[in-house]
Formats: structure tokens, sequence, C-alpha cells
């Protein structure tokens, strides 16, 4: 358990010293600061509370840039290291394999959590001093936009990790990561599309939709966020989708915990496997 | 203690596709024993080092490490009492060296303070403070070195220690080596440095993946039976030549020739040559570990 906390201690320092943790955070915070500001001054008309129309916006912030700044911290991990000379010493050291990737893992992770919950709550922060008392419904589901955004950054560092770990070039790593974020967060929901206009819901019913949207950790982060609430999935133009939705907030959190867990799990079967 | 080796190989080959990286090679270093691998780059010795650390699964053969599969689940346990300085060492070079040398004391759970003082031993306590990207050669290496030191290792593995270093850093690596020998420690290290290798008490030498020979220094030179060749100076052309009439020599210029003799008739021909007219100076050269690891090599193939 100590290597694992020495590993974070180390990822945690690396991404301080290069200003990774930095730049995510002020990237985070300068996009939320103006999507806040810029969504939040037509609400008068519609009457809606600004944080709401914050967590709908915010939302689909973190869904292009949450997996981006996920995958850029860790494609690199196991195949960088490699390629620098450092992973062959490391592994001569009394660690296992899954200790070096989860120890990884944990400390990039708490990067992007501190870049998320200090971005975002920036923009929380300003909204409040200028707009005064929110109801504890939009604090909640601001709260669970949060909460739900790093646990998509976890799905992408996962998914980070499996390719690192599988591919020998670095500049491989990179293409792919790139890649799949094309596909996770553009391609997947736009060929979605095209099928459900191609089959005039024909063959594929509401039910196997609902299961493909399952397939892609984007679109579960969408229905979690966008599609939970009634009042926020009004304004994300989500309600039809919310009236055939089958699956429960639980589900929808299992679901994304499992995108976490396969390619992590993965990702250490391989990385065992690899010659150093 | 028993007597059963540390580093033990039986058989062992690694084989990418088609081509051998080493083929079929027996080792045995005993506990205390101090065993030195050279070749030309691409010999194997790196591999053999990594297989020997359980890093990397031999093809075929037998591998233990104090008399376990250094792959295996129990070798995590004596890993922290294990040294490695790989080839061409790298740390981070965003950290400090002395944030480093922390960094891999927390992972073998050695006091901090130790690494401190490692620090002071290979001279980098005025640089410790530094990014380890500023490091020259030498510094990476010497840092590569503390961190190897770190646990007071029982064996230690270092691959071509010396690569690249000046005089001063050199004799630094020798200090530490005979200190780690008198505490008992056994060593192996790979290397193409004939200083490295009057360190050792063996001599494994490695050729296209497999050993063609392995010995005490003296035993191999004894195994290849080189001529040594002696260099004679002279201070008249003509002084010599009754003596150059009778052996085959070759002359270099005007005033300096040399002969070869077989290691046995050295003292004989030094005396016979010392007795000649206008002899300024005699040189005897002994062969160096290129000649005798090419000798032993040609021998091994025939």
């Amino acid at each position: 358990m100590n290597a694992i906390a020495t590993i974070a201690g180390r990822e945690i320092r690396d991404g301080l010293r290069n200003r990774w943790a930095l730049g995510a955070v002020l990237l985070m915070a300068g996009l939320a600061l103006t999507l806040a500001f810029l969504g939040s001054a037509p609400t008068g008309v519609v009457g809606a509370s600004p944080l709401d129309v914050t967590v709908v916006s915010l939302s689909s912030l973190t869904i292009f840039l949450v997996p981006l700044i996920a995958l850029l911290l860790s494609h690199d991990a196991i195949v960088g290291e490699r390629d620098r000379g450092t992973l062959l010493l490391l592994l001569s050291y009394p660690l296992s394999r899954w200790q070096v990737l989860f120890g990884k893992f944990l400390g990039h992770l708490s990067i992007l959590t501190v870049a998320t919950v200090l971005g975002y709550g920036a923009a929380g922060v300003a909204l409040a001093l200028a707009a005064g008392e929110f109801d504890a419904d939009s604090l909640a589901s601001f709260a669970r936009m949060v909460g739900s955004s790093v646990l998509l950054g976890a799905v992408f560092l996962a998914l980070g990790y499996l390719i690192s770990a599988t591919v020998r070039e670095r500049a491989t790593a990179a293409g792919l990561a790139i890649g799949i974020w094309l596909v996770l967060v553009l391609l997947y929901d736009m060929a979605l599309l095209g099928l459900l206009v191609a089959d005039q819901g024909r063959t594929i019913s509401a039910a196997a939709f609902n299961w493909l949207l399952l397939l892609d950790p984007a679109d579960i982060f969408r229905l979690l966020n966008l599609a939970g609430l009634s009042k926020t999935s009004l304004f994300a133009g989500m309600a039809g989708l919310a009236e055939q939705m089958q699956f429960g907030r639980a589900v929808l959190l299992a679901a994304l915990g499992a995108w976490v867990a396969v390619p992590l799990a993965f990702a250490a079967f391989v990385f065992s496997r690899k010659e150093p | 203690m028993t007597t059963s080796p540390t580093i033990f190989m039986q058989g062992v080959s690694k084989r990418y596709g088609d081509a051998y990286v080493v083929h079929d090679v027996d080792l045995s270093v005993a506990p205390g024993e101090c065993v030195a691998v050279v070749g030309h780059n691409g010999a194997g010795k790196s591999t053999l080092v990594k297989m020997a650390l359980g890093l990397l699964t031999p093809t075929a053969g037998r591998v233990t490490l104090l008399g376990e599969n250094p792959a295996g689940r129990q070798a995590m346990a004596f890993r922290r009492r294990i040294g490695f300085l790989p080839e061409n060492v790298a740390f981070s070079p965003a950290m400090t060296g002395r944030e480093v040398l922390r960094f891999y004391a927390r992972l073998k759970q050695v006091p901090l303070g130790v690494a401190d003082q490692l620090l002071e031993r290979v001279g980098l306590v005025a640089a410790s403070r530094r990014r380890v990207g500023t490091y020259s050669k030498g510094m990476r290496q010497r840092l590569g070195l503390a961190q190897a030191l770190l646990g007071e290792p029982r064996v230690l593995f270092l691959d071509e220690p010396t690569t690249g270093l000046d005089i001063e850093s050199r004799q630094m690596f020798y200090d530490v080596m005979a200190e780690l020998r008198d505490a008992g420690a056994t060593l192996l290290l790979s290397s193409h440095a004939l200083s490295d290798i009057e360190q050792a008490d063996r001599v494994a030498i490695m050729k296209a993946g497999r050993m063609v020979a392995c010995g005490a220094l003296p035993e191999l030179r004894r195994l290849a039976d080189l001529p040594l060749r002696i260099r004679v100076h002279v201070t008249d052309g003509n002084a010599a030549r009754e003596f150059t009439a009778r052996r085959t020599v070759q002359w270099l210029d005007d005033l300096r020739f040399e002969f070869t003799c077989a290691d046995d008739g050295k003292v004989e021909a030094i005396r016979s040559v010392s007795l000649l007219e206008g002899v300024s100076d005699i040189e005897v050269m002994s062969p160096t570990l290129v000649d005798l690891c090419d000798e032993l090599t040609r021998e091994a193939a025939e």
C-alpha cells in the first residue's frame, strides 16, 4: 500500500512541477467562468435558476474537456517511462506492476479531481456571489455534475493506461488517444443518430437504444446530468429522451464505474505480460 | 550459511523470433563473488542481467537468484536487498536528485536519512537540490549508483557502470565496489573496460549470445595462450643486427623493433635482448582484453 502511495505522490509532484495541474485548473476555471456568465444572461426570461443552466453548459464542457485532459495525462504513463528508460529500474524494485499502475491512476485522478473541483467550484462561487441564494436542488445537481465529471475523467484515465500499456511507441499512444477521444466523444453519437434516422424506429426499440447509450461513457455522463432532472433536461433538450429512460441513476453510475474498472483491469493485465 | 550460488543460470536462452540474444548460457556466482561479463555491444550482456533480475523471462533454461525464481512472488521479499544500476540510467528530469533518491528509498522502505548519506557518499550533495534534467552523464551515473546502494544490498547488478565516466568518478565506483565486497555482497557487472574487469574474481566472455569462456583473468590469459610483444629501443640501428638476423622482428622505425614471444619464454627473451649493445629501453606488452576476447572467441568457434 505504501508503494502505491509513493508512486501516486511522485505523479502528483511531477504534475505540479510540469505545470500540468496548474494548466488544467486554469483552463477549466476559465472556460467554466465564461460559460457560467454567458449562459446565465438569458435566464431571467425562462425564470430558471442560473445554477441549473450552468450545470447544463458545464456538463457539455466536461464531455469535451475532461476526457481530453485525462487522456493527455495517462496515454504516456507507461510507454513514456519505457521510452525514457525509467521503467526498467522501477520494475526491479520491490513493487508489482499493478501497484505501479494503480499508483499512477491515483496520482492522476487526484490532479484531475483538484482541477475539476477548483475550476468548476470557482464558477459556482462566482455565480453565487453574482446571483445570491440557490435552492438545494440546484446545488445537489451541481455537486452531482462535478462528481460525475471526475468519474468520467477516471474512465478516460483508465482507457489511456490501456493504450499506454499496449503500444511500443509514444507517437502511437498519442494517436490512439486522439482516436479514442474522437470516437467516444464525437463520432459515436453521430453514428447513433445516423442509425436512428436511417432506421426510422422500425427495428431499434427505445430499450435497445438505451442500451446502446451505455456503450459510450460520454453518453452515460450525459444521461446522468442532463436527463436526470426534469428541470435541466428541459433546457438541455433531452426531455424526450428522459421520458423513455429505463435506467435509474444507480445503474448509470454502475455502468460508468464498469467503464473505469474494466479498462484498468485490462491495462494491468497487459502491463504484467509485457517485457519492460 | 550454505554455499549454494547467489546467482544461478542453467541452459538459459532468450530468443526474439528466430534470433537468439542469449544462447544456452550457464553461469553460477557464489556468495561474495564478483563476476564481470564482457563482450561487444549486442553480445547479450544486458539481456543476461535482466534475466538474472527477473525482468525478462528466459525462453529456455532455469534462473535462480538467492535460491528463488527472480520473477516469482517470493522475489518481492528480497528485492529490497538487491541493487541494480541499469545501462544508461535515467530519472524523471523534473525531480531534484534528492527527491529522486528519497522516492527510491521509500519504495525500498529505507529510512530517508540513509538516502541523504548516500548522496554524500557519491559526491552529489552540492547538486542534490538541482533538477536531474540539468545533470551531466557522470552525475546521473553517480545518482544511479546511490539508488543501487539503498538498503545495503546483498546482490548488486551493475550494467556498464563506468561507461562515460571520468577517472575520478571511476575511482569512486571502484572504492564503493571494494567496500561492498568487504561487506560480503555479491556483484555481477557487465563492462567493456579493462580496468573494471580487474576488480572481478572471474570474467565471463560473451559473443553473439554465447558464453565463450569464463574464468579468472590469469587463467583466461593462459587459456588463450597469446604471445607477448616485446618492444626494444636501440641507440644505433646497426647495434642489434646480429639479434634481428636470428629472430623474426618487425622494425617500427630506425631505432625501434618489436618481436613476439610465448609467455613462458618471456624471461629468456628479455635476458638475451638486454645483453645487446646499444639497447636503451625494453617494453613488455601483455595482450589486451580485446586481443584476449577475440582469441577466445575464435578458439570457441573452431
